[in-house]
């Protein structure tokens, strides 16, 4: 049965791993493309990244941080449930060229949403360098899978707990500059990618980010999704989501995604009085 | 019920019946449906306006050849379920169709009633017939034959698709349909509001093409999902792309992406689709505040600002040109005047100004002049140097067109497109063989009725072709 859930692994608290049966997009996605899925009858549309996928299980798999409404109904499902609605793959793949010298950088939930780009990177015979960011150690997630993936692996924990001490960007001024890296690919919260695109501004390196604005449909029909990239507005659902990091208006972006902040605070606890949150 | 005499005696003297209306200061609160339909008194008055004419110019004049005349004169012989049977043979869309169509462009236009007086209310009558046929519809669920012959594939779920689909499963096709969204329907569910097309109304007439087998696959997007060629790998033998003018057009002008400005789409897809009327008690909210500007004179500006309105919203429409050249529905026009809408006739926005927080709060206007006729014969509204005026505004929906969906034409380059839109030819065929198109997609933003008229014209040439390629004949 399409959308059914096969497996699920809490990675990290509030992290959790969902593994779908989906033949079809098993079968077409690409690395940087991702899904909308609807948990249940009455939820919100969200957009979330494609993972892996396994051709034997007929399966994708998502992972998933837990933070409003809809990401709770998301993980709280079972295996044997199946999602609601499950629609992809969407977006434009990521853009992975051969022989270069590729840093790729992620915090939080997005070390998922890189994986799969370091791997497409490392399969297409350039050296990648993967630099991951966490708050504490015990929110490190699919540390061995990138390892499999990346010639180089660092943790950057915001306590020190493991590896560098700080953000993934301090990380990656302590061990590069100009020069060092040819290609370079960020994902994570907005104020990272920002801060990876100041940083690396003038190194001659040409850094993707994949941005994740609020989306509705996600078949390029409404324009909710728009982001500025350099004079240009861009649909990022159809578009991107990857763009080039030093052209895209992250502050834009904070501002345009935190439109609904208090409704989705209201939605949350309207939810949780009729005992469903 | 009285049994009245078949025949009637013509009265196209008796004035033409007004459609009841909710109130409209109670309307402007609720997302009720506005136009509550004719009584059955009403229906009675109104089709013994017809005059039966010998040669009914009514029925060309409808895109869907619907037997106008016999339906009528069924109603006025009392019989609401024979004039929903003649309906039927043309359309199973009579409640969609009651509500929405330009009726005053086609068959309304043509009535010979209206050389003299008012024209038969055509859209209403339909209306009242597919109403009260809505109980029976569920009675023969059970009871229709299901399909056996060749597969065809339907691209989108709109009103091209869904009346191709009925016409092919009619020929006994196995008609699959795809479509991107979680809901069926197209614009239908997305863009045109609940209080213009309730819900069940469209869910219970797509119902009945499920009943008689067409195969609905929602959450799939042709070229992303699965490719045509893939489809034509999997058995289906023929294809129709009905994928609509979803990507909508932005102003351009500076301020565009701050928070609280809307394309229409976005604005009516949160409300409509998303249900974001009901919010919180469903999940995707909008944020509608004390100033709501709405840019464009067409059915989604329309849309657009009666929803505003209902959210409680003073609201304004901002057009370039004056009322004569707006694009909408004159019912749409009227309902939004009485509803309280007010109108800025030939003004533009020119510069959009936020707070802080990136929140919109001002729009910069500039008084327009109407120039020379242009190449379409419009007079070309041109700005008045200096006119420039400022308004306060908390939520901005930009209403001005869309164009044909990119995602197919994208990953398909063998489909020739002139400006987005896809070419056919006289058969509705595109440049690849056996794939065919029409609606939105081949015309550009268009209506309801036009889409069935391409979507019925794809079904007959598909039809054809797929006849003559063997030849043991579809038995219809
Ligand atoms: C292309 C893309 C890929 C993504 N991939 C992943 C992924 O692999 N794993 C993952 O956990 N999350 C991913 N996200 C983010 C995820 O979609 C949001 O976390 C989710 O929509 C929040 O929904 P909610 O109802 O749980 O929270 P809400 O209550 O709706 O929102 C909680 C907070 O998240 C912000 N937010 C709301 N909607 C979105 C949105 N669509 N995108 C970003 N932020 C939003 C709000 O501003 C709010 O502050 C991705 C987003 C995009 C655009
Ligand atoms: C707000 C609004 C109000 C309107 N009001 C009226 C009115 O009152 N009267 C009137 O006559 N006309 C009206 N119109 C115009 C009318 O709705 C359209 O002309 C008509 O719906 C076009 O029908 P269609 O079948 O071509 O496409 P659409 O109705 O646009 O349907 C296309 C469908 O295809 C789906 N799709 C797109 N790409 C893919 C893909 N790759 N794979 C799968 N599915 C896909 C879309 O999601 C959509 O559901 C209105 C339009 C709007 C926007
Ligand atoms: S479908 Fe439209 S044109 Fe045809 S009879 Fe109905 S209202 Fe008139
Ligand atoms: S043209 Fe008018 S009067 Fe004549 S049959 Fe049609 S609806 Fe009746
Ligand atoms: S999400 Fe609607 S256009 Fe991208």
């Amino acid at each position: 049965m399409t959308n059914r859930i096969l497996a699920k692994r809490e990675l990290a608290p509030q992290i959790t791993l969902l593994e779908v049966e989906a033949p079809r997009i098993q079968k077409r996605w690409k690395a940087g493309q991702f899904i909308i899925i609807r948990p249940l009858a009455g939820s919100e549309r969200i957009p979330l990244t494609i993972v892996d996928s396994s051709a034997e299980r007929q399966s994708i798999t998502m992972v998933i941080q837990a933070i409003g409404k809809t990401t709770k109904e998301a993980v709280a499902m079972e295996p044997g449930q199946a999602l609601c609605d499950l629609v992809g793959p969407l977006g434009e793949p990521a853009t992975i060229n051969t022989g270069q010298e590729v840093v790729c950088m992620a915090g939080g939930v997005g070390v998922a949403e890189l994986l799969p780009v370091a791997k497409a990177f490392h399969e297409a015979g350039s050296r990648v360098t993967a630099l991951c960011g966490a708050r504490s150690d015990s929110y490190r997630i699919l540390d061995e899978e990138l390892m499999g993936v990346a010639d180089v692996l660092q943790w950057a924990t915001d306590d020190g707990t493991y590896g560098f001490a700080g953000n993934v960007v301090q990380l990656l001024l302590s061990i590069a500059g100009p020069g060092t890296f040819t290609e370079g690919h960020v994902i994570g919260p907005i104020p990272m990618m920002k801060a990876a695109a100041e940083a690396t501004r003038g190194w001659g390196l040409k850094l993707h980010a994949s941005v994740n604005p609020v989306m509705i449909d996600g078949t390029g029909m409404c324009g909710g999704c728009r982001v500025t990239v350099g004079e240009e507005v861009k649909f990022a659902c159809v578009d991107g989501p990857e763009f080039d990091a030093h052209l895209v208006d992250f502050d834009e972006l904070t501002r345009r995604n935190r439109a609904y902040r208090e409704m989705e605070q209201e939605a949350l606890k309207h939810d949780c009085h009729i005992g469903l949150g | 019920m009285a049994a009245q005499p078949p025949k009637y005696k013509p009265n196209p003297k008796a004035p033409r019946q007004a459609l009841p209306l909710l109130n409209a200061e109670v309307r402007s609160r609720t997302p009720e449906e506005v136009a509550l339909g004719f009584t059955p008194e009403q229906v009675s008055v109104e089709a013994q306006r017809c005059l039966q004419c010998a040669k009914p110019t009514c029925v060309d004049a409808c895109p869907l050849h619907i037997d106008i005349k016999r339906f009528i004169a069924r109603l006025a012989d009392n019989d609401w379920q024979g004039a929903h049977d003649v309906i039927s043979e043309q359309s199973p869309f009579p409640g969609v169709c009651g509500r929405v169509c330009q009726h005053e462009l086609f068959c309304e236009d043509s009535c010979i009633v209206a050389k003299k007086w008012d024209p038969v209310a055509i859209g209403s009558l339909e209306r009242f017939a597919a109403d009260h046929a809505r109980l029976r519809m569920k009675e023969l669920a059970g009871s229709y034959p299901q399909p056996t012959g060749k597969k065809v594939a339907l691209v989108g779920s709109g009103p091209a698709s869904l009346i191709a689909a009925y016409d092919l499963v009619r020929l006994n096709y196995q008609v699959t349909v795809f479509e991107a969204l979680h809901k069926l329907g197209g614009v239908l569910a997305y863009g045109i509001p609940n209080f213009r097309l309730p819900r069940e109304i469209l869910h219970e007439e797509i119902a009945r093409l499920q009943n008689m087998g067409v195969e609905f696959v929602v959450d799939f997007i042709v070229g992303k999902t699965a490719t045509l060629e893939e489809l034509f790998e999997e058995g289906y033998e023929a294809i129709f792309i009905g994928t609509g003018a979803g990507l909508p057009y932005m102003m351009g002008i500076p301020g565009e992406n701050l928070v609280g400005v809307y394309t229409a789409n976005e604005f009516l897809t949160r409300i409509n689709l998303m249900e974001a009327f009901k919010f919180p008690d469903s999940p995707t909210p909008v944020r509608v505040g004390k100033h709501s500007v709405i840019v464009g004179g067409g059915n989604s500006a329309m849309d657009a600002a009666r929803w505003a309105k209902r959210f409680g919203s003073e609201t304004t429409i901002l057009y370039r040109r004056g009322r004569a050249e707006l694009k909408a529905r004159l019912e749409e026009v009227e309902h939004a005047e009485e509803e309280g809408v007010h109108f800025e006739f030939l003004s533009a926005p020119v510069a959009l100004y936020g707070d802080e927080n990136g929140y919109v709060r001002e729009m910069e206007c500039i008084r327009m002049e109407l120039g020379e006729p242009d190449d379409s014969g419009r007079r070309s509204p041109v700005p008045v140097k200096g006119s420039e005026y400022r308004i306060p505004v908390d939520t901005v929906v930009a209403a001005i067109g869309q164009a044909p969906n990119p995602t197919l034409q994208k990953v398909t380059p063998q489909l020739i497109t002139k400006r987005g839109k896809i070419v056919i030819d006289d058969h509705g065929q595109t440049s690849m063989p056996l794939v065919y198109a029409g609606g939105d997609v081949v015309r550009g933003g268009s209506t309801v009725i036009l889409a069935m008229k391409d979507g019925r014209a794809a079904a007959k040439a598909m039809h054809e072709a797929l006849s003559v390629e063997k030849p043991e004949e579809v038995e219809a």
